[in-house]
């Protein structure tokens, strides 16, 4: 059992959640609220992660981070290294594949809440924020909950652009996926089953963890 | 058919516009008036409700109520819902359903310290006879409860305007008359101008003082509830209004059908 791959697998999967969490309110409420000119394009761009290949997603998050470009140029200017190849920049590929798990459950969920229940938060005289703390949240958390606990699972689980933007380095980007791809190279089945099956139970506890508190909430407020 | 804004208005609504949803009205309620807007569907009777509320606004309208401007569109004034004193009673009651009754209800007494909020929450769900069901949730609630909660919640604000869309729609007749009731035994403790908005024709002559035919966006008629039921002023009217009886008496003079 490879226990500093996992550490940094389920580090990187509780920073990405962290990291999502207000990005998907934001987006999600944002795209729930009204249509807009070229909505159905920057939704596509965000469901994006979803088909293309790890591989492809990969690339272009290398090339993007390199010090080619302005991005990899301006980061590499204020911490002193480029991105590729570290946990920093393994969290940010993270963040971005994973935009379409988190965004759009917590999209259906604030489009789910009725018209009159945001006309009747306004009439009541209660602010943008304590509409949005009070009643939107309330009532969209099941949904919000769901996207964080599916990137979270899916970060367990992410090989391809772990691979592509972060190498094999132990501590630093070598994830738990990685370490069993590297346990089967290396003809030890037995450590690579180990935590295939470790994986497997931490991301069905997961998902059956967000199925039981979307069923109490709905069971709540029915 | 506009009247002149009577002096002691407390609100006066002026509402125009061509599209999307026509609009050409304009009445005033008196402090603890009751006016009914009365139309078949469409006819804007729920957009002017919602304008007034700060939900919607037409493309010409003005809106004062106690001399406050809530909406001006030539002056660029526009109030947001929250900032406009009005106490709102949704067709679907749209009660928050995570939320308890009392909570429901203390919401919408925003700047009140926690407990004054809980007590006077309390005193308001006496108020509409639902004393000792303050912790249930809406979905733990029978229709005419809820609806009660929704008229405690509009009236926790100390509302300036009380808007009324369609409240008794959603419940069985026996309620709907007990409702009904409840609501006129209320009224005259109420000090401000009441809009109700129905289809219903017992609901306007049991509760309004005044009654606003509307139909696509326009007002046909505004005038004391039984001069209009017994004197429409033309046959489209009694027609919509259902006065199936009154209505030769009323083509007879006028020759038009």
């Amino acid at each position: 059992m490879d226990w500093e791959a996992l550490w940094l697998s389920l580090r990187l999967g509780g920073l990405t959640v962290l990291l999502l969490l207000p990005l998907s309110i934001a987006l999600g409420r944002f795209l729930a609220m009204r249509p807009f000119r070229g909505k159905a394009f920057v939704e596509a761009a965000i469901a994006l992660p979803l088909v293309l290949p790890p591989t492809v997603l990969g690339f272009y998050l290398l090339v993007a981070f390199g010090s080619a470009t302005w991005l990899g140029q301006i980061y590499e200017r204020l911490f002193g290294h480029t991105l590729v190849f570290t946990f920093e920049g393994l969290l940010a590929a993270s963040v971005i594949i994973n935009i379409p798990f988190a965004v759009q459950p917590a999209q259906r969920a604030f489009e789910a809440i009725a018209l009159d229940l945001r006309d009747a938060a306004a009439t009541c005289g209660l602010s943008w924020w304590r509409s949005l703390r009070r009643i939107e949240l309330p009532l969209a958390w099941p949904g919000i909950l769901t996207g964080m606990v599916l990137a979270f699972a899916h970060t367990l689980g992410e090989f391809g652009v772990v691979l592509m933007v972060g190498g094999n380095i132990p501590g630093e980007t070598k994830t738990v996926a990685i370490a069993i791809y590297d346990r089967v190279q290396a003809f030890d089945n037995e450590a690579a089953g180990r935590m295939a099956a470790l994986l497997l139970l931490i991301s069905l506890a997961a998902i059956a963890l967000s199925f039981a508190l979307t069923k109490r909430v709905v069971r709540r407020y029915g | 058919m506009a009247e002149s804004p009577s002096p002691n208005a407390a609100l006066s609504v002026n509402l125009h516009q061509q599209t999307p949803i026509p609009l050409d009205a304009e009445f005033t309620v008196a402090p603890g008036e009751i006016l009914a807007l009365i139309g078949p569907s469409g006819s804007g009777k729920s957009t002017a409700l919602r304008s007034i509320a700060g939900l919607y606004a037409p493309s010409r309208a003005r809106i004062v109520c106690n001399g406050a401007i809530w909406l001006d569109r030539d002056a660029g004034i526009n109030l947001p819902a929250r900032a406009r004193r009005v106490g709102m009673v949704f067709q679907s009651y749209a009660l928050f359903p995570h939320l308890t009754a009392a909570e429901n209800v203390s919401e919408a007494l925003g700047d009140l310290p926690a407990e004054a909020r809980r007590d006077r929450a309390r005193a308001l769900l006496a108020r509409v006879h639902l004393d000792g069901l303050e912790d249930r949730r809406p979905a733990e609630l029978s229709g005419g409860e809820q609806q009660r909660v929704a008229v405690a919640r509009a009236l926790a604000r100390r509302p300036d305007v009380l808007l009324l869309d369609e409240p008794f729609s959603a419940v069985d007749r026996v309620t709907r008359r007990r409702l009904r009731r409840e609501l006129a035994e209320l009224r005259r403790e109420l000090p401000m101008p009441v809009i109700l908005v129905t289809h219903d024709l017992d609901d306007v002559v049991r509760l309004a003082d005044r009654i606003c035919v509307m139909r696509r966006g326009q007002i046909l008629q505004t005038g004391p509830v039984e001069q209009v039921m017994t004197r429409p002023s033309s046959a489209e009217i009694a027609e919509l209004l259902d006065l199936a009886g009154d209505v030769p008496a009323v083509r007879q003079p006028r020759g038009s059908a």
